[in-house]
C-alpha cells in the first residue's frame, strides 16, 4: 500500500471522530440491545436503539475497536439521529453500496455527510467489516424494535 | 550479533519471496508474521513442484511406478517427521490436515465420562480450548484449566487440585503463540502421568524453533500425544502431524471412516488398519506431506539448536528495541530466554488493526487482533494486540525496520500532540 492510499484511508474526518466519537456511551432509554463482534479481529459493539413513532431519538452505544469501526460508528450517530427508519434506511443502503463497491463508487455526499470519508476504506477488503460492524448492529437493532412494535 | 546463524544472508537467498518489494520496488517487504505462517523455500516448493510433475499417483493402491513413486516419497516423508521429533517408531506418526485437526482427533476419541476432568489451559489457542469444551459437553466430563500469571507464566499453585485420579486430560501449548511462554512441560507431564492422565502437547510454535527429542525423554515426561502444523515449519499449508504413543494410539478408536484406514469390509462391519492407517482416512495430502518433508530436511540441515539461538537473539534483539518506543508495552514473559519467536504487543492510543496497516504501508507484516488466543488477551485485560513473529530468516535490521515503523506510526497518529 502506498502512503497515498493510507492518506486516503485515514482521512483527517475519520481520525477526528475515532478521537471525539459522537454519541458513545450507553444511555436510556431504548427499545433494543444488541451485541455485535467481527470474529476474525475481536472487535465488538453493544449499541442500543430509542425509536419513538418512526423517528430514530437515539442511538447509544459502547464499543472496542479499531480506529475503523469506532469512527464508523460515530458517523452512523451523527447521520441516523433525528431521522425516521425509512430515512436512514436509505443512508444504510447507500453507505453499504460505498462499502462493497471495491473503491469505485462515487458516494452521494448528500445523503452520507462524513460518510463519504469511508471511500477510502472500500479498497481494503480486510477493513471493509470494521466500517460495516456499527452499521449492521444498527440495522439488527432497528430489526428488533420494529418487530416487538408489531 | 551473538547467536545470529552464520549464514543468514544464504539462509535468506533460500526463500525468494524475501525478495516481495511493494510500491513498485521502493518498499522491500519485512516479515514479521512467521508464528502465523511461515515462508517457504526454494527447496520445498521444488520438491513439490518436482512431485506433481513426475512422481504423482494416488498411494497405497496404484500398482504401477508412480503409485510406488509416491507411496514411496509419502512414507518417505513420514520417516522424516519421525526423525524430527525423535520419535520412538515411524508408525506413530499421523498425517492431518494440521495441528487442529490433530488436537480434533484426540478429543473426539479419547473416552471421557461425568465426573472426570480435561485440563488445560489459559494460554491456549483456540485449537486447544475448543475441542475440548466439545467433547467434555458431549460426554458430560468437566473442563478445567491453569491460569496465568501477571508475567504471563502458567500458574502452577493449584496444580494438586487441576491433576488429580478424576484428571484423564492435560492438554497444553508448549509455547505459547501470544505470550511467547515456553511452558515447563516436562514438570506437568510428570504431575498428569502420576494420576495416569494421557499428557496432549500442541507443538505449533515449539515445532518451529526446539530441538525436540521424544526417544530421549524420560518416559514419564514424555507426553502422550503431540501436534504440529507443517506451515509454521516452512512446509506447506494443508498438512500436520499428530505423533502420539503407539499403546495410546492404539487404545483410540477410529476418527474419520473411509478408504485406507480399513483391514477389511463387509456391509455389517469393518475391521481396521493398524497405526498409523487407522487414523488416515481417504486420499491424503499426498504433495505437502512430500512437502513437508522436504521443510524438515531443511531445518534439520541448518540445524535446530542453531535456528533456536538464532530464535533466542533476535528475541532479545526486539524486546530491547521495543522498549525503547514509547507507549510500547509487551505482554509476556520479559527474559528472551524463556521465550519463543512470539512478541505481542501494545502501542497506547492506536488500535493493533490500525498499527498492521500503517506499518503495512512500510512493507512490515505483523499480526493484529487476538491472534486466536482470546481468553489470554481478557486475562491481561487487552481486547487486541500487535504480534511480531521473527524466524530463521528474520535479521536485526527487520527488527530496526519495525521499530522505525511503529515510530511512523506514532507520528502518523499524532500520539506526541
Amino acid at each position: 500500500m502506498t502512503a497515498a492510499n493510507l492518506e486516503a484511508m485515514y482521512q483527517e474526518i475519520i481520525l477526528d471522530h475515532y478521537k471525539n466519537p459522537h454519541g458513545k456511551g450507553l444511555r436510556d432509554p431504548f427499545e433494543a440491545e444488541v451485541h455485535h463482534v467481527n470474529p476474525t479481529c475481536g472487535d465488538e459493539i453493544t449499541l442500543r436503539v430509542h425509536v419513538a413513532g418512526d423517528k430514530i431519538e437515539d442511538i447509544s452505544y459502547d464499543a472496542l475497536g479499531c480506529s475503523i469501526s469506532q469512527a464508523s460508528a460515530s458517523v452512523l450517530n451523527d447521520l441516523v439521529v433525528g431521522k425516521t427508519v425509512d430515512e436512514a434506511m436509505v443512508i444504510h443502503e447507500e453507505f453499504l453500496r460505498l462499502m462493497q463497491g471495491k473503491g469505485q463508487v462515487e458516494p452521494d455526499e448528500d445523503v452520507l455527510e462524513d460518510g463519504i470519508a469511508f471511500a477510502g476504506v472500500a479498497k481494503f477488503p480486510a477493513r471493509i467489516k470494521c466500517a460495516l460492524l456499527s452499521w449492521m448492529a444498527w440495522k439488527d437493532a432497528t430489526a428488533k424494535t420494529l418487530a416487538e412494535e408489531k | 550479533m551473538k547467536g545470529l546463524l552464520p549464514d543468514l544472508d544464504l539462509v535468506r537467498k533460500d526463500f525468494p519471496i524475501l525478495e516481495r518489494t511493494f510500491d513498485g520496488g521502493e518498499t522491500p517487504l519485512v516479515y514479521l508474521d512467521s508464528a502465523n505462517t511461515s515462508q517457504k523455500p526454494q527447496i520445498v516448493i521444488d520438491t513439490m513442484v518436482d512431485h506433481l510433475e513426475r512422481h504423482n499417483a494416488n498411494i497405497a493402491r496404484a500398482m504401477h511406478h508412480l503409485g510406488a513413486e509416491a507411496t514411496e516419497a509419502f512414507e518417505g516423508a513420514r520417516d522424516i517427521v519421525a526423525r524430527f521429533l525423535g520419535a520412538p517408531e515411524r508408525d506413530e506418526v499421523i498425517f492431518t490436515k494440521n495441528a487442529s485437526e490433530g488436537l480434533n482427533l484426540v478429543a473426539n476419541t479419547v473416552p471421557l465420562a461425568a465426573g472426570e476432568v480435561v485440563v488445560t489451559t489459559e494460554m491456549e489457542h483456540h485449537s486447544n480450548i475448543v475441542p475440548w469444551q466439545i467433547a467434555t459437553q458431549r460426554t458430560g466430563a468437566t473442563l478445567k484449566w491453569f491460569g496465568l500469571t501477571d508475567d504471563g507464566q502458567l500458574d502452577l499453585s493449584n496444580i494438586d487440585e487441576l491433576i488429580t485420579p478424576a484428571t484423564k486430560i492435560v492438554a497444553l501449548t508448549w509455547v505459547s503463540n501470544m505470550l511467547g511462554t515456553v511452558n515447563p512441560v516436562a514438570e506437568i507431564a510428570r504431575k498428569a502421568h502420576e494420576v495416569s492422565a494421557l499428557v496432549v502437547i500442541d507443538a505449533s510454535q515449539a515445532a518451529p524453533v526446539l530441538p525436540i527429542n521424544l526417544s530421549a525423554m524420560p518416559e514419564e515426561e514424555r507426553p502422550d500425544f503431540l501436534v504440529f502444523t507443517g506451515h509454521k515449519v516452512v512446509g506447506p499449508t494443508g498438512i500436520g502431524v499428530l505423533w502420539g504413543r503407539r499403546a495410546a494410539l492404539e487404545a483410540l478408536p477410529p476418527f474419520l471412516g473411509g478408504g485406507e484406514m480399513i483391514a477389511t469390509v463387509t456391509m455389517e462391519k469393518s475391521t481396521y488398519a493398524p497405526i498409523p492407517h487407522k487414523f488416515e482416512a481417504g486420499t491424503p495430502p499426498i504433495a505437502e506431506a512430500v512437502g513437508l518433508g522436504a521443510a524438515l530436511e531443511y531445518l534439520m540441515h541448518v540445524g535446530m539448536e542453531n535456528i533456536h539461538a538464532h530464535e533466542q537473539a533476535i528475541t532479545a534483539y526486539a524486546l530491547e528495541r521495543l522498549a525503547s518506543v514509547p507507549g510500547v508495552t509487551v505482554l509476556g514473559p520479559a527474559d528472551a530466554a524463556q521465550r519463543g519467536g512470539a512478541i505481542s504487543f501494545e502501542l497506547d492510543g492506536v488500535h493493533p488493526h490500525d498499527v498492521a496497516q500503517v506499518l503495512d504501508s512500510k512493507g512490515v507484516a505483523i499480526r493484529a487482533g487476538h491472534h486466536c488466543a482470546k481468553p489470554a488477551h481478557q486475562r491481561f485485560g487487552v481486547q487486541a494486540s500487535n504480534r511480531m513473529s521473527s524466524y530463521l530468516y528474520t535479521t536485526p535490521a527487520e527488527i530496526d525496520a519495525l521499530v522505525e515503523g511503529l515510530e511512523y506510526v506514532r507520528s502518523f497518529f499524532k500520539l506526541d500532540q
